[in-house]
């Protein structure tokens, strides 16, 4: 009984944090809880319909790169599979060019 | 097996070079493409600029794009080129046939899709017009 309180009070303490992990879960329990977290996933390039995604494309492809350098994972930029494999590969292109680093330090 | 593929070849020259020698290389290149039975269906300089970071200690170099029909042979030819030239400080050769296919592909999915639905949120073509409200009214109806 003690025990299923303190679960309870955990996943109650999770949910005011914002806590991510069990989306599935969180979905149901009420309006507004747990969905702050949860963006809407809009994929940029399907909106706009791009075939193809040109590596010389900077003004694009550095939306997509922040400053560390490193490619935005698609959880943030919410990007289709098919495009961020496009986009991917764009910047590597870029960068073997040395239009866009590959650390920066 | 459609014997003509599409080429870009993106290549650095040394800062050092002035214009005139990046013209001349560019021909030499061209001759080099039309000689081995290729067509050089553009070829464009995009100025010099600022290299992401240092090849061969140098901060900028003149970009130059290039971009050829052929059959492979004669990138073979103009690779072996420029990794001759010392001029050339990098070159970066990217099939485009496939991928321009492909996007044919894709668009011609598009056109089937639309003419399937002419309801449907055909216009915009995402996934969801107005973002918040449909995934809402999806729930409740749901």
């Amino acid at each position: 009984m003690s025990a299923n309180y303190e679960e309870r009070n955990r996943n109650y303490e999770d949910r005011q944090r914002g806590y991510e992990g069990d989306e599935e879960g969180d979905r149901g329990r009420g309006p507004g809880r747990g969905r702050r977290m949860h963006r809407r996933r809009i994929c940029r390039f399907c909106i706009e319909k791009v075939d193809i995604i040109d590596f010389k494309d900077l003004r694009l492809l550095s939306n997509f790169v922040p400053e560390r350098g490193k490619i935005l994972p698609r959880r943030i930029s919410g990007n289709c599979a098919i495009h961020q494999r496009m986009l991917a590969e764009a910047i590597k292109r870029a960068r073997n060019i040395a239009l866009l680093p590959y650390t920066t330090d | 097996m459609a014997g003509q593929r599409q080429y870009e070849v993106l290549f650095i020259v040394d800062p050092a070079a002035d214009e005139d020698e990046v013209t001349k290389i560019t021909d030499n290149f061209k001759q080099v493409i039309t000689d081995q039975g290729g067509t050089v269906t553009k070829a464009e300089s995009m100025g010099r600029r600022q290299l992401a970071y240092e090849i061969l200690r140098k901060k900028e170099g003149t970009f130059v794009d290039l971009e050829l029909e052929g059959s492979g042979k004669e990138i073979a030819e103009l690779e072996r080129r420029m990794r001759v030239n010392d001029r050339i400080l990098r070159y970066l050769t990217v099939r485009m046939d496939e991928d321009r296919r492909r996007a044919e592909k894709f668009k011609n999915n598009r056109a089937r899709k639309a003419a399937k639905r002419p309801f449907g949120s055909g216009q915009t073509g995402g996934r969801r017009a107005t973002p918040d409200f449909a995934a809402s009214e999806e729930a409740s109806e749901a």
